[in-house]
């Protein structure tokens, strides 16, 4: 990447400094770089970094589940006290389960998924050089960086980390006394949190002003892929909820650090009555909730997004319902803001609220609905070819299905009396969340590995990577249903000390092999991705014969991705197996005047001219 | 030349990248005066129950004056009076300094009535939320100013002049509103 223009001698195109002039060094090119792609990989590697580390924590809990009887001296070795005598402790046990889902929340399914995708595809997709201000873009991934760090070293301080699971509810979180994972490790957590908001934020930013600013000639709105709605939309939905966990967390804050009272009332410690009164720990529900609802859905656009262009590239068919597609994204988008409430149904809130609230998610299946029929219809008669980021773009759809019908469920004030905080939570968002999500995101890795690194992965370990992790998530998650629905709660240490639990300890044990089946499969998907990253087959411009911009840029990277001009675009991005055309598939960049033996009168959108010229081309050629 | 159009494009991304922090922003606020409803609403005797100290009138009032000081050296820039956009700009950042002092002083009238930051009647809790939070925003909109005057007194090309004397602009004339906004919120709650 030494200069674009050493590349380009006939006309010198670069953007704003024209910073490629001077050579570039180790630390710009790889540490502090403001280059979108090389952004995108750093998110993406951070991310399963982070991932892995998550899927390791549950291993730990899941022993705790399935064993609790049983001593494992490695344990004791690696943890010292929190598994003292070979058993994971209560405190850590809580500890566990919240970093567990705080990190695959907000820095694997958000940073990581966000972060990679919008990074590499947002420029590349609409034709751009970079985005609006590659320094907050750097800003924004080394904020993420330096939040992980804070979080991992939680598990360094002597009370260990935050224990009051992944959502924080006061008064734990906010008396620094009340559980060993309250003191230092929950103020960890605040100041790891508030960082990696900033860091989505500034993502976030940048994305929402990229798409609407810079397209490149042609790309109108309804011309982009559906990727990029899907990162425009997610951002948008950061940029509104995430500021509202903010003014939560400063509450929290002052409460943990400053005595007032907005979530501290009639609390008991340790024998002693505190003095706080008035407060009330429903208030930072509705703060968290605001944000974390539309915070699943940030986790899932992005993955709903890469789905849509995966299977409408390997059903070789344009995607089923573009338009309405885009509407029910952006009816997601909207309606995710006011269903929080769902999350509270058992908080004694009005009844006649609980209503709205249960009518409002209920509506919020319909455009999730559509967009499942959407890819059904899509992939029916289709002329499939199962890659592996196919297949798991399917598995996504799979899982979005079964892990969606659970949430209309729960969505029921009445039915949620009895599901709350049970198994059943658990099992309803992980199959729509930590699978359907993870899939859409190893889709988009595997899809995109030759745009990122220039070569291609493994398709054998791709499809063993995928079966694996397919059975075994259903394995794991599926039987949680029916411990749900005999009312076996969440985030309790062991199971033994209740009479009706106790017959699930089978199943834990099952639930606890198929985990660790599911984890060495990701084995094959670690060695897959850095092996390929250097030894891989090298790609070819265009791998899976796709339409979208993203694929007319050098192999190599270029600041500034395209040497020369930026393309234009004339079309949208899905023609494919359009009848009448030699080849199964018609880039964006490719003009009608090139195509007229498959041009159709909608593709004029009432030009009255080209369509004089089209009718013309086909009188002379009958 | 192409080169010159893609960069007024990325000028333009940058504005955006204002105006969207206006609207995240806007959304903090947003959380914590819906906190405080959802708050004030639990009980009868979890009202603001303060009459607001008089100071905030004339923080008020240099608000005010402030936003207009900041948009004639908006204009004065538009029509190349650089001479007159320094001493409008340093108004504004002496409006925005002095709004700041009276702010603090408001707290003081507070806590002289007794209202505390730690209470355990927390819509005056936030009412120093409200404040201090502002107030934050308050320093990073000086230092917006302060970028905008010293790339003036270092006389900077005319586009970047602007850009900076633009983006300081939309910042203020925000957090003058959200001010607004507050003490109007806090009045009608009083
Ligand atoms: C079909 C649309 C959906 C409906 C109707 C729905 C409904 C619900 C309801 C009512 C709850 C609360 C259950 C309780 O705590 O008692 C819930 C929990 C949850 N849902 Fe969904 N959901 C839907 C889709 C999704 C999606 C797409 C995601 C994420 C990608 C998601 C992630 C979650 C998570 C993370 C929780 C649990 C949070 C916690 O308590 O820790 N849901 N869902
Ligand atoms: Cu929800």
């Amino acid at each position: 990447m030494s200069g674009v223009s050493t590349h380009d001698s006939t006309a010198v195109h670069h953007d704003d400094h024209g910073h490629e002039h001077h050579k570039e060094t180790f630390i710009s090119k790889y540490v502090f770089s403001q280059d979108h792609k090389m952004i995108a990989k750093q998110f993406l590697i951070t991310g399963i970094v982070m991932a892995v580390i998550a899927m390791l924590l549950s291993l730990l809990f899941r022993i705790q589940l399935a064993w609790p009887d049983k001593d494992f001296p490695l344990l004791e070795a690696f943890l010292g006290k929190w598994a003292e005598g070979g058993r994971i402790s209560p405190d850590f046990y809580l500890a566990l389960i919240t970093i567990h889902g705080t990190i695959m929340v907000f820095f694997v399914l958000t940073a990581g998924l966000s972060g990679t995708f919008s990074n590499l595809l947002i420029p590349l997709q609409i034709g751009a050089r970079d985005m609006a201000s590659p320094f907050v873009n750097m800003l924004s991934y080394w904020f993420f960086f330096i939040a992980c760090v804070i979080m991992m070293s939680s598990f360094f301080v002597q009370t260990g980390p935050a224990s009051s699971g992944w959502t924080v509810y006061p008064p734990l979180s906010a008396l620094p006394t009340a559980i060993a994972g309250s003191g230092l490790g929950m103020t960890l957590w605040l100041i790891s949190m508030v960082l990696f908001v900033a860091s989505s934020l500034m993502g976030a930013l940048n994305y929402v002003s990229t798409v609407l600013n810079m397209r490149t000639k042609g790309m109108d709105l309804w011309k982009m892929p559906l990727t990029i709605w899907a990162f425009f939309l997610t951002a948008i939905l950061g940029i509104l909820s995430f500021p509202v966990l903010v003014s939560g967390v400063v509450l929290l804050i002052f409460d943990r650090s400053f005595g007032t009272s907005f979530y501290l009332s009639d609390i008991v410690l340790n024998g002693n009555i505190l003095p706080n009164e008035g407060g009330s720990p429903i208030l930072w529900q509705h703060l968290f909730w605001f944000l974390g609802h539309p915070e699943v859905y940030i986790v899932i656009l992005p993955a709903l997004g890469i789905t849509s262009e995966v299977i409408a590239t390997n059903a070789r068919k344009p995607i089923f319902g573009y338009h309405a597609m885009v509407y029910s994204l952006i009816g997601i988008a909207v309606l995710s803001f006011i269903v929080w409430g769902h999350h509270m149904f058992i908080t004694g809130m009005n009844p006649f609220l609980g209503g709205v609230f249960m009518i409002t998610t209920l509506i919020i299946a319909v455009p999730s609905a559509v967009k499942t029929f959407n890819y059904l219809a899509t992939l029916w008669r289709g002329n499939l070819r199962f890659t592996p980021a196919m297949l798991f773009a399917v598995g996504l759809v799979s899982f979005f299905i079964s892990g969606g019908l659970t949430g209309i469920f729960l969505g029921n004030a009445a039915l949620d009396i009895n599901l709350h905080d049970t198994y059943f939570v658990v099992a309803h968002f992980h199959l729509v969340m930590g699978s359907a999500a993870i899939f859409g995101m190893l889709s988009g890795v595997y899809h995109w590995f030759p745009k990122m690194f220039g070569r291609m992965m493994d398709e054998k370990l791709g499809y063993l990577h995928f079966w694996l992790t397919f059975i075994g998530a259903y394995l794991v998650f599926f039987p949680m249903h029916f411990m749900g629905i005999d009312g076996v709660p969440r985030r309790y240490y062991a199971f033994t000390e209740f009479e009706f639990m106790q017959q699930w300890l089978t199943v834990n044990v099952f639930i606890t092999w198929a985990a660790i089946i599911s984890a060495l499969a990701q084995v094959a998907f670690l060695w897959n991705f850095f092996h390929s990253m250097y030894y891989g087959k090298k790609t070819v411009q265009n791998p899976w014969d796709s339409n979208t911009l993203e694929w007319t840029a050098p192999v190599e990277h270029y600041h500034g991705n395209w040497i020369g001009e930026i393309p234009s675009v004339y079309r949208w991005p899905y023609d494919y197996s359009k009848p009448g055309h030699n080849e199964d598939f018609i880039p964006q960049t490719t003009p009608f005047s090139e195509t007229m033996s498959s041009n159709l009168p909608h593709d004029f959108e009432g030009n009255a001219e080209a369509e004089r010229i089209q009718a013309e081309w086909l009188i002379q050629n009958p | 030349m192409e080169d010159s159009s893609e960069d007024r494009v990325n000028v333009k991304a940058r504005k955006f990248l204002m105006w969207l922090v206006v609207i995240s922003s806007s959304m903090l606020f947003a959380g914590w005066t819906s906190g405080f409803m959802v708050y004030a609403a639990g009980s009868a005797d979890q009202g603001l129950k303060v009459i607001l100290p008089d100071v905030f009138k004339y923080s008020t009032a240099a608000m005010i004056v402030s936003s207009i000081t900041m948009h004639m050296a908006y204009l004065s820039a538009k029509r190349l009076q650089f001479d007159k956009q320094k001493i409008y700009l340093i108004l504004t950042i002496l409006l925005g300094l002095l709004f700041f002092v009276l702010q603090v002083l408001a707290w003081r009238t507070l806590t002289e009535q007794g209202v505390f930051l730690v209470n355990y009647n927390a819509s005056q809790s936030f009412i120093y939320i409200f404040t201090g939070a502002h107030l934050a925003h308050i320093i990073a909109g000086i230092g917006a100013l302060v970028n905008a005057l010293t790339g003036r007194l270092k006389n900077i090309a005319q586009v970047k002049n602007l850009y900076r004397l633009e983006m300081a602009s939309i910042f203020w004339h925000f957090i003058d509103i959200v001010w607004i906004y507050l003490y109007v919120f806090l009045l009608l709650n009083q």
